[in-house]
C-alpha cells in the first residue's frame, strides 16, 4: 500500500507573491516532479489549485474539522494585526474572516507551520517604514520573538515555526526543507537562532561570490556596474548574510552580487530597514562599521590596510571598470 | 433582495495575483451588478515615505512577486528623471530585455497556470474538447501547464544572467543596468530565447512565431481555428468558438497604454489611447484617483497623483475595497496586452478592437500575439548589445524635485509619481494597471471596466462560484497586489 502522502496547505497574506513566484522556478527537476519523489501534496495552493470560492473554503473547514490531516501549513507574507489589532487589513476574501485568525486555527491543526519568505517569518518589507498595516511574522515580529503565534508556539510535531526566510526564498530551501520534514529528517538543532533552516543558512552569501578576489584586495567597486567588491562603498552585507546564493545559483548561473548590485542581506530579520541608503556602506574613520561575521575589528582594519597596499593594478583598474581591462598575465608554466 | 435578486460573494479567488473577493447581484441567470473588492492592504506608499530615494528600488519592486521588474523599471524612470540621466544604449537594450523577459514569462504563467485550467473542470466534461483539455491544462497536473512551467524557468535564466536572479532582481538603476554581459553572456542568451522559440513553436502555437505575430484579422484568426497547425493556441480558439468566450466580459472599450521597450527611435509598442475607433495621446496630467468607494481619507476630490495619498480608513462602510478609482480625464480605461497591441497597431489586434472590442477571447489573444512579437524583438535586442561599451550612466540625486516613471507591465500601464524634499521622499504614489482593470466606482457612480465586464455574465443554477465569471476575471489578468500596493 502506497504510504499517506505529506500534505501541504499554502496560504498567502501580507506579501507579494514572489516567494511562489520563485518557486514555479525549481528545476532538475523541475517542481512537480520534485514534490512527486518525495510524495508531497498540495492540498491546496493559491496558483497551482483548481478549488475557487466555496471550494476552497470547504477544503479548509475539512482540515479544521481534522477530515484531512495537515503535515504542513506553508504561509507566505507577513501576518497584518491591523487596524487597531482587527487584522482587517487582510480579510480572508469570501469568508469575512481575517486572515490572521485563519491562520492561528490552522497552525493549531498542523504539524508543522513553514514561514515562506522574510514577510513571513519576521515580517519583512511589509513591516517597513511605518509599518502601516501593523504586519509581523508567524513567530518573529522583526527580532523580536512573537508574532502572529507567540514566543512559546510549537506546531504539533514539536517544532516552532521554521523560517524559510529570503526577500524571496530560493526554490530549493522551500522544497528541501518540505522534503526534509517529510522524510522526519528535520529537528530542532537543525534550525538555527532565527530558526531558519540550517542547510542554507550556515553559508554566507559572501561564499563562492566571483567577487572574492576583489575582497581579498580591497578592489572596490566605486559605482553601479563596476566589477570590484561592494562592501566598501555601495552597502554589500554578502560578508554578513546568512545564504548560499553564491554557491547554489538562482535562475540558472545568478546571485545578486553576480547581477551586479550589492547583497542586502534579505534572509535576516529587519534587513528591510538598514538604518541608511540600500547602497551606501556606513563608515566611521573611513572603515565600514558593519565588518564581516566573526571577524575582530582590529584585524580587518590590519589585514585590509595590508591588501590595500598590496592590490595588484589588475584589480584595481578592473575594480572600478564594467569590463576587464586588465587580463590576468598569461605566463608560460615550463618557465616557472 | 425582495426582487428575485440575490448576492453572491466569490472568494478566496486564486489563480490570480494576489486576494480577490466579487460581490455579485444575480437575477434571471445572469449578473447584473458586480463589486470588485481587493481585501488586502499593505501601505507600500506609505512605507516609502522618509527613506532615501534610491531606496524606490528596492521597495518598490517588492510590492508584486510576479511583475517585480516593471515595479522596479517605474521607479529607475521616476529617479532616472529626477537625476536628469539617460540611460546608455546597452543599459536601455538590457533594461528591455530583462522587461520584455518578466512580460513574457508573465504571459506564458497566465495562458498556462491561470486561465486555461477552468477548462479542465469537470462542469465541462460533456464538451467534445474537454479530454484534450484535461489532459493539457488540468490544473497543476497538465502537460502543457508543466511543460509550459519548464520553459518559463528556462527563459528566466535570462534575468540569472543579465540582472542576478527574479524575482526582485536589483539590477535596474537609472542610467541602464548594473551587470554587463560580455560575448559569452550573448552566447548564453541566444541559446535561451532559442530554446523557449523552440518550445513555442512547438507546443504554444505550432508554427513559427512570425506567422502568429503576421496574423491580420479575425477571419485568418478563425482559419486557424478550422485548419490552423494543432498546438495550444487552437485548443484554446475551439474552446472560445464553443462556449463563445468573444461574447464575454466586454468593458467599455477604452484602451490605455504607456508605450513599451525604447528603441534607438521610438517604442517597439507606441503608447497612447484608443477609444471609440480612434487613437489619442495620454496626458499625465489628466490622471487622478478617485477614493469615493476606497477604504481611503480623502474623499472630497479626485487627486493627481503627485498631490494623492493613502490613508486607510478601516473605519469606513461606504468604502467597499482598498483599491482606489483611477482615471483618465474623468473616464474609466482598460490596460493590458491587448489594449497595448491595439494602440501600437497590430493589425489583428485593431481588427478584433473593431468588431469585437475587449472580451475573454481578445484578451487572451492579446497575450498570445504579443508573446511572439516580443520573444522576436528580444532576439534582436541580444544582438545588439556591445560589449566593452558602457552600461550604466551615473548620475546624481537632488534634494528636491518631484518626478513620474511609465512603464508597462505585463497588465498594462504602471506608473510611479515621486517627490523628494529633503533628500528623502517625501510622497510616493503609484497606479498600478490592475488599479484601473479593477477599480471600484468613483463619485459619479461608474463602474471600475472589471465591474461593467461583468454585467451579463452568465450564472447556471446552482453555481455559488460561477464559471463564467471566473472566465471574465482571469481575461485580465489581475494582479492585485499590485492594486493596492
Amino acid at each position: 500500500m502506497k504510504a499517506a502522502p505529506f500534505t501541504v496547505l499554502w496560504l498567502q497574506s501580507g506579501g507579494c507573491g514572489g516567494c511562489t513566484m520563485s518557486l514555479l522556478c525549481a528545476e532538475a527537476p523541475d517542481l512537480a516532479a520534485t514534490l512527486a519523489s518525495a510524495n508531497i501534496r498540495f492540498l491546496w495552493h493559491p496558483t497551482l489549485s483548481e478549488e475557487t470560492g466555496d471550494e476552497a473554503i470547504a477544503l479548509f473547514e475539512a482540515v479544521l474539522s481534522g477530515a484531512i490531516r495537515l503535515d504542513a501549513l506553508c504561509i507566505e507574507g507577513a501576518l497584518l494585526r491591523g487596524p487597531n489589532g482587527t487584522g482587517r487589513f487582510h480579510m480572508l476574501a469570501g469568508t469575512d474572516t481575517a486572515t490572521i485568525d485563519w491562520v492561528r486555527r490552522l497552525a493549531a491543526v498542523a504539524e508543522h507551520v513553514v514561514a515562506v519568505g522574510t514577510c513571513a517569518a519576521y515580517g519583512g518589507v511589509t513591516a517597513a517604514g511605518v509599518n502601516p498595516a501593523d504586519a509581523c511574522g508567524l513567530q518573529y515580529d522583526g527580532r523580536r520573538p512573537g508574532g502572529a503565534l507567540g514566543a512559546e508556539f510549537r506546531a504539533r510535531a514539536g517544532l516552532p515555526v521554521i523560517n524559510v526566510a529570503g526577500c524571496p526564498t530560493h526554490p530549493n530551501w522551500v522544497t528541501e526543507t518540505l522534503m526534509l520534514l517529510s522524510a522526519g529528517l528535520l529537528h530542532g538543532g537543525d534550525l538555527d537562532s532565527y530558526g531558519r533552516p540550517r542547510f542554507y543558512a550556515d553559508h554566507l552569501v559572501h561564499h563562492g561570490c566571483p567577487r572574492n578576489e576583489y575582497y581579498e584586495y580591497k578592489a572596490s567597486a566605486e559605482k553601479m556596474s563596476d566589477l570590484g567588491c561592494m562592501m566598501e562603498h555601495l552597502g554589500c552585507l554578502g560578508t554578513q548574510a546568512h545564504a548560499d546564493c553564491n554557491t547554489r545559483l538562482w535562475n540558472g548561473e545568478g546571485s545578486c552580487t553576480r547581477g551586479g548590485h550589492a547583497c542586502i542581506n534579505c534572509t535576516a530579520p529587519e534587513f528591510e530597514e538598514p538604518g541608511h541608503a540600500f547602497i551606501e556602506t556606513p563608515k566611521i574613520g573611513g572603515i565600514p562599521v558593519g565588518l564581516p561575521t566573526d571577524m575582530p575589528k582590529a584585524w580587518f582594519i590590519a589585514l585590509s590596510s595590508l591588501a590595500k597596499a598590496a592590490t595588484p593594478e589588475r584589480l584595481r583598474r578592473n575594480a572600478v571598470s564594467d569590463h576587464v581591462v586588465t587580463p590576468p598575465a598569461v605566463r608560460d608554466i615550463r618557465k616557472r | 433582495m425582495s426582487d428575485g435578486t440575490k448576492r453572491l460573494v466569490v472568494g478566496p479567488f486564486n489563480r490570480v495575483e494576489g486576494d480577490l473577493e466579487v460581490r455579485l447581484d444575480v437575477a434571471d441567470g445572469a449578473v447584473k451588478q458586480a463589486f470588485v473588492s481587493s481585501p488586502l492592504f499593505r501601505g507600500f506608499e506609505r512605507i516609502l515615505e522618509g527613506r532615501d530615494p534610491r531606496d524606490a528600488l528596492v521597495i518598490a519592486p517588492r510590492i508584486c512577486g510576479i511583475c517585480s521588474v516593471s515595479q522596479s523599471h517605474a521607479a529607475a524612470l521616476a529617479l532616472a528623471a529626477l537625476e536628469g540621466v539617460v540611460p546608455t544604449d546597452n543599459g536601455r537594450v538590457a533594461t528591455n530585455l530583462i522587461l520584455a523577459t518578466e512580460n513574457v514569462a508573465d504571459h506564458l504563467t497566465h495562458f498556462h497556470v491561470f486561465f486555461m485550467p477552468d477548462f479542465a473542470r469537470a462542469a465541462y466534461s460533456d464538451r467534445p474538447w474537454f479530454a484534450e483539455a484535461e489532459r493539457r491544462f488540468k490544473a497543476s497536473h497538465g502537460l502543457s501547464v508543466r511543460e509550459a512551467l519548464a520553459t518559463r524557468t528556462t527563459l528566466l535564466h535570462v534575468m540569472g544572467l543579465l540582472a542576478g536572479r527574479w524575482p526582485h532582481t536589483l539590477a535596474l538603476q537609472p542610467g541602464g543596468v548594473a551587470k554587463g554581459a560580455d560575448a559569452r553572456d550573448k552566447m548564453r542568451l541566444l541559446a535561451t530565447l532559442g530554446s523557449v522559440r523552440a518550445d513555442l513553436e512547438a507546443r504554444l502555437y505550432g508554427a513559427p512565431l512570425e506567422r502568429v505575430a503576421a496574423l491580420a484579422d479575425a477571419e485568418e484568426l478563425d482559419i486557424w481555428r478550422r485548419t490552423g497547425p494543432d498546438g495550444d493556441f487552437r485548443l484554446f480558439l475551439t474552446i472560445t468558438e464553443d462556449l463563445d468566450l468573444a461574447a464575454l466580459g466586454r468593458a467599455d472599450d477604452r484602451f490605455l497604454s504607456y508605450g513599451a521597450y525604447p528603441q534607438e527611435e521610438g517604442r517597439l509598442y507606441a503608447g497612447g489611447t484608443f477609444a471609440a475607433g480612434r487613437l489619442g495621446s495620454v496626458d499625465p496630467s489628466a490622471i487622478a484617483e478617485d477614493h469615493s468607494f476606497a477604504r481611503m481619507e480623502g474623499r472630497e476630490a479626485p487627486h493627481h497623483p503627485f498631490e494623492g495619498s493613502t490613508f486607510p480608513d478601516g473605519a469606513d462602510e461606504t468604502g467597499y475595497t482598498w483599491c482606489k478609482a483611477p482615471r483618465l480625464a474623468g473616464l474609466p480605461f482598460e490596460t493590458g496586452a491587448f489594449a497595448r497591441q491595439v494602440i501600437a497597431g497590430q493589425k489583428l489586434a485593431r481588427d478584433l478592437a473593431a468588431k469585437e472590442g475587449a472580451n475573454v477571447r481578445s484578451r487572451v489573444v492579446g497575450r498570445l500575439i504579443e508573446t511572439a512579437r516580443t520573444l522576436i524583438a528580444m532576439e534582436g535586442w541580444v544582438k545588439a548589445l556591445r560589449p566593452g561599451e558602457p552600461w550604466c550612466a551615473q548620475g546624481a540625486l537632488p534634494q528636491a524635485g518631484r518626478s513620474f516613471g511609465l512603464t508597462e507591465a505585463a497588465r498594462g500601464a504602471l506608473g510611479h509619481w515621486m517627490v523628494v524634499e529633503r533628500g528623502r521622499i517625501a510622497r510616493y504614489q503609484i497606479i498600478a494597471p490592475t488599479t484601473w482593470n479593477f477599480s471600484p466606482r468613483d463619485a459619479s457612480g461608474q463602474p471600475g471596466p472589471l465591474e461593467t465586464a461583468l454585467v451579463g455574465a452568465p450564472v447556471r443554477q446552482g453555481e455559488k462560484t460561477p464559471l463564467s465569471v471566473q472566465h471574465i476575471v482571469r481575461s485580465f489578468d489581475p494582479c492585485m497586489v499590485c492594486t493596492v500596493h
